[in-house]
């Protein structure tokens, strides 16, 4: 069922080029929700008490190398496939609005990367893992470097050749782990242990690599410049799907295989982690761009994320998994919001807009919503994972919760002036008077994020539900605290 | 029964979605009536589960559970209401006042366009309140605790066209957070400490430990009082209140004075176990109380604009119900916000219909007090019950304030000279500032056309002023010196010793109140002294409220804007991404030399990669 799941995309892909312009968005739209469908089984039929991997598939590839086609789901990556399929599909559905040229080829390339994102999450063997990891970087290139704004170029140079050249060390890493192991399937070099010569460097090539996915302070700068020049639906793939494979990549690979050097580097991530927490708030803060102010508050999030994982408690990974989600729906659902924006008034900064409420107010109303579950308002997502998240890191470090929790404050004062720039106030530019207010359409591709949110935000012991057993095995098997 | 306990939760949540989507069709008044019904309704419910209270020979509570909501591993948490003496209280004041405001708003808010989004709004506001005081949990009660934070941030900017309005609430909403994130850090703490969030378990705990948590209760409690300063509008964080009166006067009455600003009050007298064992926080509780009490009510003394006296007052009395808790006089604190919550509401209310009365001429500020005076015989009711409002604040017997402000001075005056000063102080200066704009809005001749044109305002609004100036007057019958209901009722969560009437202390209090009363009518017989006073020196410090708002632009909001600008202008795109694209120059300058090797071709590309790879592996496969 997972290679099914994998491979429709692909499948996809190829229809995507074989038919008319015209219908390439309706082939594209039927796979994507072809996808959700199967991932949906896939969330029915998982078992949340078994904790180990699930549906595994295995292939022989490279047996000399002990190389194999190897994929399964356990209860960190099912949330994650099912968050990847739903973004897909919505993103596909409002790009109608964003990708007015080359329709095929960017549908293609979507679907292309769908493949490679569900790859990344679902591969059990390194070497697969590394292969999709890489695939997912080309279609995202393309999209910023041919659909993207005026300085797409650079943005898309300096994003593939960033994170390229933190891969290589990825690369390395794995080799090195494969050959020592005779193995590259990640359940038997888990196995084998961590606790040879150079296995430090090997833990800080993988950090580094998913540090700069993350993005991670201080390696976060492609990240604002990717945003600001993708499309819509680019930047809603980047900032949901993604970093998402950076945040999982810290678990599967430097927790998973290196829960000593883990614990050992805890302090420097969680340090880092709570940087990026206050330093993302302070510079999205002084943004007039809307998109560039929803990009560093990205970074502000993620270091909530990364502040879970290296808590290396039950509560702070269950949270910072739970929080990978809630980003994707929240600030996915924020940069759609400011796409809409875009696509009426071919600007977003902040100073031209004002009093949006009065023209379009079922729109800023939907705005508000999101900003509410980005900020991390009970009774909505953000909070809970957040919360969950301080409760881990109060556990293994009360003052780390204490700075952390300054973020709180920060994401209000920032995201309030969002809205308030853009909503309230009186209208700055008379071009404003024109504005309409949402089309149907445009509600269905927000729609289902911010149900979602109320959904997690008031019923999240399901959505924990399926982890636990899963994050229980994960730190238990590194000797790593419960609590 | 579950879903009997939360319908007073889900009365105004149902108001809302219908609202939301028929509201169009229902028109202004339906609106109004549907949104007012269901907080009527809920106040029914309340009373109901009051009386089942009641009854009960031992007053159990009523306690359900009635979803899940968080569960992970050790973390349990479900959204679980609790019925019991205290909360139930708390209840019929939040439904009670609530409906009352609600009524009272179909006349204020009359033709407003956005009629429809101001009641969702309020029933909102009702519904987050609600879930505040129900809560059986400290994570249930932080999820009312933020939301009415919400509520208060979306109706002070309610009409946000003004960006003055809009900016007010955003600074409530921040620096409510500022507080919250101290609530936050004491839940934490509070799970780390007990491993449950639910009150039943953390407080059976503390009954069976006792001393033994002192030091984790010192560190619990000031977390949380951190919060209840943000809320509950005390130094430091009292700030936000003033600014809010932005807001329509329905919300300042509802919201800023009756019921969400006591929510500070509520959670520390619920967790009052926890405070008693830490008695260092007791003491800064306490003297934070009164020296808010002393500023605000200071402050008060020079404010020109009708509400914003009103305001100060209620950050003053507050500081009144924050001391008596810190002096462990739980239920006098509780007392208090309950006649506060009537008075208060009254006086808003009234100031309400003043300025509706003053709309006669646009260009001329309805709010300020020096375009008022002579209002008394223009507007009978409204002057009737903004007397009775004031003359229960000032403490005058047998008023309600008088007993629930005597009983805190007794409690001081027995335990704590330094806050019996302030806050004895602090009963003189409330006097003058309700002589002072009693005088000012009402007597003497009209100083405009406005107010000389103002007129009385429907019965829709004077209704509910003369329900809450019953509630004004007779008030302190609910709790009567020497151990009356109140003491009596809320006996099983907190036992404390009644005592009796201080007939010298009272008498005392009350002819100083008098008497200030009488010197603010000698020194406003000319009322332009009023404008005089706030032009410089002292005046204008007070009139600017000790120039704290002042401190904080200076020394929070420049410094960061500054440190955002730096952050986002000059270290990251100069320094960290500079040293990003230096290393990326770097390896351009090492690309022209070996230029020769890029062909452009991908197969070479992939044979380079795979040679590499080879290599590596080779490399490790000898060495090992």
């Amino acid at each position: 069922m997972l290679s099914l799941l994998i491979f429709i995309p692909l499948i996809g892909a190829l229809a995507v080029l074989l038919v008319s312009r015209a219908s390439s968005r309706w082939v594209a739209l039927l796979t994507s929700a072809l996808a959700l469908a199967v991932s949906l089984v896939l969330l029915l039929r998982f078992d949340p008490a078994a904790g180990s991997y699930q549906f595994v598939e295995s292939l022989s590839w490279i047996p000399q190398f002990g190389i194999a086609y190897k994929v399964g789901v356990d209860g960190i990556s099912v949330w994650l496939v099912l968050l990847t399929t739903l973004i897909f599909l919505l993103v596909i559905w409002a790009s109608a609005d964003a990708i007015h040229e080359r329709q095929k080829e960017y549908y293609m390339l979507m679907l292309l990367m769908e493949t490679a994102t569900l790859g990344v999450f679902l591969a059990l063997d390194m070497f697969l893992f590394y292969v999709f990891w890489e695939f997912a970087l080309v279609p995202m290139y393309f999209i910023i470097g041919v659909w993207g704004g005026p300085r797409r170029v650079y943005a898309a140079v300096k994003f593939f050749i960033y994170t390229m050249a933190a891969s290589v060390l990825m690369l390395i890493a794995i080799v090195v782990l494969g050959v020592n192991a005779g193995s590259f399937d990640l359940e038997i070099v888990r196995q084998q242990g961590s606790a040879f010569a150079g296995s430090v460097l090997l833990f800080l090539a993988f950090a580094i690599a998913f540090a700069v996915k993350v993005p991670i302070f201080p390696f976060h700068t492609w990240l604002p410049d990717a945003h600001v020049e993708a499309p819509t639906p680019g930047s809603v793939v980047l900032a949901a799907v993604l970093l998402k494979m950076g945040s999982y990549g810290l678990i599967r690979y430097n927790l998973q295989l290196f829960p000593q050097l883990s614990q050992a580097f805890a302090p420097l991530m969680i340090a880092l982690a709570i940087v990026g927490i206050l330093y993302g708030a302070a510079v999205a803060f002084a943004q007039s761009d809307a998109k560039k102010l929803i990009a560093y508050s990205s970074v502000s999030h993620m270091g909530y994320i990364v502040l879970g994982i290296f808590a290396l408690n039950a509560l702070g990974v269950q949270g910072a998994l739970l929080q990978m989600v809630n980003h994707g729906l929240s600030t996915g659902g924020l940069f759609l919001i400011i796409g809409f924006l875009y696509e009426r008034r071919h600007t977003r900064d902040m100073g031209k807009f004002g009093g949006l409420w009065v023209r379009m107010p079922l729109y800023s109303t939907l705005a508000l919503m999101l900003v509410l579950a980005s900020m991390g308002l009970p009774a909505l997502n953000g909070f809970v994972g957040e919360f969950v998240i301080l409760q881990g890191a109060f556990q293994s470090n009360p003052w780390a919760a204490g700075f952390a929790a300054v973020g709180m404050v920060l994401s209000a004062v920032y995201l309030l002036t969002f809205f308030q720039k853009t909503f309230l106030g009186e209208s700055r530019d008379p071009a404003n008077d024109a504005l309409s207010d949402l089309r149907w359409q445009e509600v269905l591709s927000v729609a289902p994020l911010i149900v979602l949110c109320f959904m997690i935000g008031l019923q999240a012991a399901p959505f924990f539900g399926l982890m636990e057993q899963s994050v229980a095995a994960l730190l238990s098997g590194g000797g790593l605290a419960l609590r | 029964m579950e879903l009997f306990v939360a319908s007073p939760i889900l009365f105004p949540l149902l108001g809302i979605l219908l609202n939301v989507l028929i509201g169009k069709k229902l028109g202004e008044r339906g609106v109004g009536w549907l949104a007012s019904t269901v907080v009527v309704a809920s106040f029914a419910v309340s009373l109901a589960l009051f009386a089942q209270v009641a009854g009960d020979s031992e007053h159990a509570a009523v306690h359900v559970k009635v979803l899940p909501w968080i569960s992970a591993g050790p973390l349990q948490v479900s959204w679980g209401l609790l019925v019991d003496p205290l909360s139930s209280v708390m209840m019929l004041i939040v439904t009670g006042i609530g409906a009352l405001i609600h009524i009272y708003s179909i006349g204020y808010m009359h033709g407003d366009p956005h009629f429809q989004r101001f009641f969702v709004y309020l029933n909102l506001f009702i519904a987050s309140m609600l879930t505040l005081v129900m809560a059986d949990n400290f994570l249930v009660l932080f999820v009312g605790w933020e939301l009415v934070g919400l509520c208060s941030y979306l109706l002070i900017g309610f009409w946000f066209t003004e960006l003055k309005n809009a900016a007010a609430g955003r600074k409530a909403f921040v620096v409510n957070r500022i507080g919250d994130v101290g609530f936050v850090l004491g839940i934490l703490a509070i799970f780390v400490t007990f491993g449950s969030l639910d009150f039943a378990e953390v407080f059976k705990a503390v009954k069976a430990q006792g001393g033994a948590l002192a030091a984790a209760a010192g560190v619990i409690t000031l977390l949380l009082f951190i919060g209840a300063t943000g809320k509950s509008a005390q130094i430091p964080l009292f700030v936000w209140l003033p600014d809010a009166m932005a807001g329509p006067t329905p919300v300042s009455a509802l919201i800023h004075a009756a019921t969400m600003v006591t929510a500070g009050i509520y959670m520390m007298t619920r967790a009052h176990a926890l405070f008693e064992l830490a008695p260092f926080t007791q003491q800064i509780v306490a003297l934070v109380g009164a020296l808010t009490a002393l500023v605000a009510g200071t402050s008060a003394l020079r404010q020109l604009d009708i509400k914003r006296v009103l305001a100060y007052s209620t950050v003053s009395q507050l500081g009144f119900m924050v001391a008596a808790a810190g002096l462990g006089a739980y239920v006098a604190s509780m007392f208090h916000l309950l006649t506060h919550a009537f008075f208060k509401a009254l006086l808003f209310l009234a100031a309400g219909s003043v300025i509706h009365g003053m709309g006669h001429d646009r260009h001329t500020d309805p709010q300020d007090m020096r375009n008022m005076g002579g209002l008394a015989r223009r507007m009978p009711v409204t002057f009737a019950a903004f007397v009775i409002g004031g003359l229960a604040l000032a403490g005058v017997p047998p008023l309600s304030g008088f007993f629930s402000k005597d009983e805190i001075l007794l409690a001081a005056f027995t335990h704590q000279p330094l806050t019996f000063l302030l806050l004895g102080a602090t009963a003189i200066v409330t006097a003058l500032y309700v002589g002072r704009q009693l005088i000012l809005v009402f007597l003497g001749e009209p100083r405009t056309a406005s107010a000389a044109h103002a007129h009385e305002s429907p019965a829709v609004m004077t209704a509910p002023l003369i329900a809450l100036a019953v509630g004004a007057v007779l008030g302190g019958a609910l709790n009567l010196p020497g151990g009356g209901w109140l003491h009596h009722w809320l006996e099983p969560l907190i036992a404390e010793q009644a005592k009796p009437l201080n007939l010298p202390l009272a008498a005392f209090f009350t002819a100083l109140s008098v008497l200030a009363l009488a010197v603010a009518g000698w020194m406003y017989r000319r009322p332009e002294r009023a404008a005089r006073e706030v032009a410089r020196g002292v005046g204008l410090f007070l009139a600017r409220a000790w120039r704290i708002d002042d401190a904080y632009a200076q020394v929070v909001v420049k410094p960061f804007y500054f440190i955002s600008t730096v952050c986002a202008q000059v270290v990251d795109v100069g320094l960290v991404d500079g040293a990003v694209n230096g290393v990326g120059d770097v390896f351009r300058r090492l690309a022209q030399l070996v230029r020769g090797l890029q062909t452009g071709l991908v197969r070479n590309y992939g044979l380079v990669m795979l040679l590499g790879a080879v290599l590596v592996t080779a490399y490790f496969v000898v060495v090992r």
